[in-house]
């Protein structure tokens, strides 16, 4: 994928305002990409090209670099995420007790692969690898909160439980 | 306590201070009668520990609040059992009760608070229940302070004897007093290698820097999938990690310090920033620690989920705020590390360990373990096992003991299988092996590596073949890319793997997996790609059949494993 390949998302003034702050609070520290990128990401949720360019403008970062580190890093996405953000687990601990099924199940039903949100931006889906909640395996994360000891028949009534 | 802003100068200070914290705490039987402690790590909170401490201070505020301490702590390390909480009373034995929810929390008030009788109904754990094997078999040293500190209140920390070590280590005439100590205790490196702390220590003592500078970095990205022991540590107990720390910048002449935390645990890393603070309050950290001239201070940087960024030199290009790409060694970071500045870097447990080395001695940490591995491991028991959580065992343990003893056998009326040690870069040890001890060198010799403490246990439902193939994912995944046997040969092995699990292997696809395994092995450039291999070596090692059987059936892993249920009933 090219960066010009990727969706364009024209910012609100809030949200400029947000990304001057955090690059002004770093612009002197060294190695600031990544904290950067994190602080922005956590405020608008993802990190459309605009914004990567942006980054690169004034912390004098080459583009591609920029790009390249977004995209390293498994924590960064440069697709807005769902207003529901779920993570389903596929850690060892989780993987034996059926996470994968899990995963297949919401894939399905939500029609989104990992990485992608829902057409009405309701949803989106992630895997990740151990959230070190290994001990109430098979989890899966909404908004941050832990689903432990998750069954396959009953995960769709957790999401939807999120709909209202 | 005193002025919390009045920094702590000197030892006997410390020790001051921590003999008043011990008296107050102390039950007398008539003002203090009970101690209730409710257990927040991530697993008891996602478990609804938080409803639990607020119905039991509902309970508490109801009664004469005087005679009940009250606090929080971090995880016990019962993962399956909780939430859970703690109710010490004056001249009794702990009990912990678990699996709570409101009504459990009336009952357990009304009888062992107001009746002043253990609640029996709700079978908590106490000296002689058959729970209690869980702690009994254990060894907890690192994990001392679990269940009974809040990790947000330094002053608990404190209270057992904290940064004691580190005033010890300050008083020492001459700071290489420190890693003769260290070297003499045996410890070896927890994240995984293996690599002797001590000798890492002096290398980076000795290592010239023309400016000055030295860092010291812990590593808290625990990427093993199904490992949390350091999570529990950062969550549960931050100031023992930072008093290693402290010690060990101490001893290698460093004043700056970073704490690398994975982003996936936001607890961790909210736990270790006020750890942080709360430190340099009390002159523990910063400028002139404990009224001496020793500086050092320590800022966190939050991983951003790659696995590789574990490995030391992918770690520090991270916190350089590039890729973080391998880089291969030498130079090692103890030469040429952070911004190419001598770095010793350590793993969060291997920090754990030290202030309790300082203060207690070499002799005591290696009077236990084997002739080549000493003191104790913590391992995150998960699986397939009846009591999930964090065991810490003296090294020398046999595996069986681990399974069956401490965690109780195989839930359900399942069969043991194998159990899976160290995650991406380990192996599978079948039933044949259970009894070798725990030592590095003979978890190896039997196909595996004791690894930073991922210890999964399997049974019969879990299918060897997919077992590898899941791991093989991981690691195409993850690989980084820049090394060609990691990045093409891995993803030949996972393509052929993939093949025999869906039942469309043919005959010679093992031995492929073989020789493309041994040549990743032998030419990859960093340690995730030289051990990416070993969980198909040891899978095919001890369950080669059960690859050949996927390849002579042509069947998938759904269909075989329908078989293999029927089979049993
Ligand atoms: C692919 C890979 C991943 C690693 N992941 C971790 C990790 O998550 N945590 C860790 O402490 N060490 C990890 N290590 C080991 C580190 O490179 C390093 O050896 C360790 O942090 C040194 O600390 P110790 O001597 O205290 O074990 C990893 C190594 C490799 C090759
Ligand atoms: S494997 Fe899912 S939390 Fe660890």
């Amino acid at each position: 994928m090219q960066i010009s390949d990727l969706p364009k998302y024209p910012l609100s003034q809030d949200e400029i305002t947000v990304i001057n702050e955090v690059i002004k609070k770093y612009r002197d520290k060294k190695g600031a990409l990544i904290p950067v990128l994190q602080e922005i990401q956590k405020n608008i949720g993802f990190l459309p090209v605009e914004v990567q360019k942006k980054i690169a403008a004034e912390l004098n970062i080459a583009e591609k670099e920029v790009y390249g580190v977004a995209t390293f890093y498994s924590f960064f996405s440069m697709i807005p995420r769902g207003k529901n953000d779920i993570r389903v687990c596929l850690g060892t601990a989780c993987f034996v007790k059926g996470g994968k099924k899990i995963a297949d199940k919401i894939q399905k039903e939500l029609g989104i692969k990992p990485g992608q949100t829902t057409l009405d931006r309701k949803y989106s889906l992630q895997v990740n690898r151990c959230v070190g909640a290994c001990g109430l395996a098979p989890i899966i994360i909404i908004n941050d909160k832990i689903y432990q000891k998750v069954k396959t028949e009953e995960v769709m009534d957790i999401i939807y439980s999120y709909n209202k | 306590m005193g002025n919390k802003k009045e920094k702590i100068k000197s030892a006997g200070q410390l020790i001051k201070i921590r003999d008043e914290l011990k008296n107050a705490s102390a039950l007398d039987g008539v003002a203090k009668k009970h101690k209730i402690t409710v257990h927040l790590g991530t697993c008891g909170i996602a478990s609804g520990a938080d409803i639990i401490k607020e119905a039991a201070e509902l309970e508490i505020n109801s009664r004469d609040r005087r005679s009940i301490m009250f606090s929080t702590s971090g995880c016990v390390g019962f993962c399956a059992l909780e939430p859970m909480l703690t109710v010490q009373s004056f001249n009794r034995k702990p009990a912990v009760y678990y699996s709570l929810d409101e009504q459990k929390i009336k009952k357990l008030f009304q009888k062992h608070i107001d009746g002043g009788e253990i609640a029996d109904e709700l079978e908590p754990i106490t000296e002689g229940s058959k729970l209690a094997d869980f702690f009994n078999y254990q060894e907890s040293r690192v994990l001392r302070n679990r269940g009974r500190i809040d990790p947000f209140n330094i002053e608990d920390y404190i209270a057992y004897d904290g940064y004691l070590g580190l005033a010890k280590a300050l008083e020492f005439a001459d700071s290489s007093e420190i890693i003769k100590i260290i070297s003499e205790s045996g410890l070896r490196g927890r994240g995984g290698a293996g690599f002797p702390t001590g000798k890492k220590w002096e290398l980076c003592r000795a290592a010239k820097s023309p400016s000055g500078i030295k860092y010291v970095v812990c590593n808290g990205d625990e990427g093993d999938p199904g490992a949390f022991m350091d999570r529990n540590l950062l969550e549960s107990d931050p100031h023992s990690i930072l008093e290693g720390m402290i010690i060990s910048a101490l001893a290698i002449g460093s004043r700056r310090g970073y704490a690398y935390i994975r982003a996936e645990y936001p607890l961790a890393v909210t736990t270790f920033d006020h750890a942080i603070k709360q430190a340099r309050e009390y002159g523990l950290l910063g400028d002139n620690i404990l009224g001496s001239s020793f500086c050092f201070d320590i800022e966190i940087y939050q991983g951003a989920g790659a696995f590789v960024c574990g490995e030391e030199t992918a770690l520090l290009a991270s916190i350089e705020g590039k890729r973080g790409m391998p880089k291969p060694k030498p130079p090692f970071p103890a030469n040429e590390g952070l911004n190419g500045m001598p770095t010793l870097i350590n793993n969060v447990e291997t920090f754990s360990n030290i202030a309790q080395i300082i203060l207690n001695g070499a002799k005591w940490f290696n009077s236990i373990g084997t002739e080549t591995s000493k003191g104790t491991k913590i391992f995150a028991l998960a699986g397939a096992v009846n009591n999930v959580g964090l065991v810490e065992v003296p090294m020398g343990m046999t595996l069986r003991d681990i399974v069956f003893k401490i965690g109780g056998g195989i839930a359900g009326d399942n069969e043991f299988k194998a159990v899976q040690l160290g995650g991406p870069s380990g192996g599978c040890i079948p039933e044949t092996y259970l009894d070798i001890p725990i030592d590095y060198e003979k978890v190896k010799e039997a196909g595996s590596i004791v690894g930073s403490g991922g210890m999964i246990v399997l049974d019969e439902e879990t299918c060897m073949a997919n077992l590898a193939r899941y791991f093989m994912d991981f690691i195409q995944d993850e690989s980084c890319g820049q090394c060609v046997p990691c990045r093409i040969g891995t993803r030949r092995m996972l393509e052929i793997l993939e093949r025999i699990t869906k039942g469309k292997g043919a005959e010679g696809d093992i031995e492929k997996l073989e020789r493309l395994a041994e040549v990743i092995k032998e030419t990859s450039l960093c340690g995730l790609g030289k051990t990416a291999p070993n969980p198909v070596f040891s899978t095919i090692k001890y369950f080669r059949q059960e690859f050949e059987e996927h390849i002579i059936t042509q069947k998938s892993c759904e269909r075989l494993h329908v078989k293999a249920k029927v089979k049993k009933v």
